[in-house]
């Protein structure tokens, strides 16, 4: 596994995936595998705690609308929390917003995943 | 008296706008900026970084200097690449990549843009400079 992803675990069909460090080309993509192998295995909805993410850049970020593409064809969802308020304008500005949501907390996450 | 700067010399290698960015980061605490200007000068740099490293086409060096000025921080980036016309980038739109089979990546004009108070963009067959400016606000 990446040293890019500190952890992940399941809680009710939730898929939550904990990273540490730069979102780059290369975080992106270890975010992907994972997604990418838990919708193969019939896992629909992710969340991303990215508290350990200070700081992205677009090649990384584009890969998490290559994500919630994919997720769309199955209809499946994607969502944020614990964002750095840079982070989380980065996503405003390319708009990933429109297509995912970025939660406060956790709880705050795993609260509306489970509606 | 001249002006304080910082000038720094970045060869093409993974990950070294992260230096820039350190960078960034001590000029911002000298400035007293505040975190979300300091954020958004890290983002911005980053973008024109990688801008540099991937469409210079070639392996010089990128050069970033650092002005500090009294009410603002100008940033320079660099490069000895082929040049590139700005009014041939497109604006990303999200909706327009989403589901219609579209490169996802091209937005770090874009960033760059919305993240500074302004930015100029010189390029020509010997390289390009994106200078970009950063009002300050101080932290209380």
């Amino acid at each position: 596994m990446s040293s890019f992803i500190k952890n992940t675990k399941e809680f009710n069909q939730i898929v939550i995936i904990e990273t540490d460090g730069y979102l780059n080309n290369e975080g992106g993509e270890a975010i992907s595998a994972i997604c990418y192998e838990k919708i193969k295995c019939g896992q629909h909805k992710f969340l991303i705690n990215m508290a350990g993410t200070k700081v992205v850049n677009s090649i990384g970020v584009s890969i998490l609308i290559e994500i919630i593409e994919k997720l769309q064809e199955v209809d499946g969802k994607i969502g944020y929390f614990n964002l750095a308020p840079i982070v989380s304008k980065t996503f405003n500005i390319m708009g990933l917003t429109k297509y995912s949501t970025v939660f406060a907390t956790e709880e705050d996450a795993l609260g509306a995943f489970n509606e | 008296m001249k002006k304080p700067s910082v000038e720094l010399k970045l060869p093409i290698l993974p990950n070294m706008e992260l230096i820039a960015t350190q960078t960034s980061e001590v000029i911002a605490r000298h400035m007293n900026l505040t975190e979300d200007q300091t954020g958004e000068i890290s983002i911005a740099l980053i973008e024109a970084c990688i801008n540099a490293f991937e469409h210079s086409q070639t392996d010089n060096n990128v050069f970033i200097n650092f002005l500090i000025e009294e009410d603002s921080l100008i940033i320079k980036v660099i490069d000895q690449g082929i040049g590139f016309d700005k009014t041939k980038v497109e604006i990303p739109k999200i909706e327009n990549k989403i589901g219609k089979g579209e490169r996802k990546r091209g937005w770090g004009l874009q960033l760059i843009q919305e993240l500074m108070d302004s930015v100029e963009f010189e390029s020509n067959s010997d390289g390009t400079t994106v200078t970009m400016k950063k009002i300050i606000n101080k932290k209380h």
